[in-house]
């Protein structure tokens, strides 16, 4: 089914015309982000629901009107702490913890939060961003 | 869909991976690597990455269980033919220097 969604994100990017590395980053980000709701908040279990929603979005930052794809990845798991969500040193060599660096190496915005049960991610990635990781 | 097959060599076992590395195939990759060097213990391990279209960390992470079982075992542990995908995420990872990586599998076959 991960493979299902990365094409789907594939040409949606493509379509809003995002650039190749730049719809690489977006599929990644995704990617990472399902397999962590996977992993941490169903404790491994597949076929568990997961809501994804995807919208082209017009905002305003610094002035500067900006084009870009908002997208909502809810979950109904395990409460996430988000003192858990950074990530392991990358100096440190071992197997794991590197699918939430990919994620914000990749978009400009990621936030968590969670609501009336369910875990909230939302991820927003710009085209043509100025600066990466600001939050607009 | 990920594939994995296996050749040897003289003293070198040679993996080629082709497909999608990710939470789902991943640890048949890692499985196949530990169990070579377990098994086999041969001096050189080479994983040809030229038909793989997607890697995911947990695909890195295969890799990176493959190196430290490498180094147990005392074999060296080569990644060859990284196209331009599997390189970008390595080096987001930062791990591009921590492995042994070869441009072509005849280099990594060298002497």
């Amino acid at each position: 089914m991960l493979s299902v969604v990365r094409g789907a994100v594939t040409r949606l990017t493509e379509r809003l015309g995002f650039p190749e590395p730049e719809c690489r980053a977006v599929v990644r980000a995704v990617d990472e982000a399902l397999t962590n709701i996977i992993r941490h908040a169903y404790h491994g279990q597949t076929g568990r629901p997961i809501e994804a929603s995807f919208r082209s979005i017009r905002v305003r930052c610094d002035g500067v009107q900006k084009a870009g794809l908002e997208i909502l990845l809810e979950d109904q798991g395990v409460r996430v702490d988000r003192a858990k969500l950074h990530g392991r040193r990358l100096e440190d060599v071992r197997p794991g913890g590197l699918g939430l660096h990919f994620i914000h190496q990749s978009m400009d915005t990621v936030e968590f939060r969670h609501r009336k049960g369910k875990n909230r991610l939302r991820l927003v990635k710009f085209l043509n961003a100025p600066e990466p990781h600001r939050n607009c | 869909m990920m594939q994995i097959s296996v050749r040897h060599l003289d003293k070198i076992t040679i993996f080629d991976v082709s497909g999608e590395i990710d939470f789902a195939t991943s640890p048949e990759l890692r499985k196949a690597l530990l169990q070579e060097l377990k098994e086999r213990r041969m001096p050189r391990v080479v994983v040809n990455l030229q038909a793989v279209r997607y890697i995911d960390s947990s695909g890195v992470a295969s890799l990176v269980e493959g190196l430290k079982a490498s180094r147990d075992a005392g074999s060296r542990f080569v990644l060859c033919a990284l196209n331009t995908k599997v390189g970008e995420v390595l080096r987001l990872s930062k791990l591009r220097t921590f492995f042994e990586v070869c441009d072509s599998e005849e280099q990594a076959l060298a002497p």
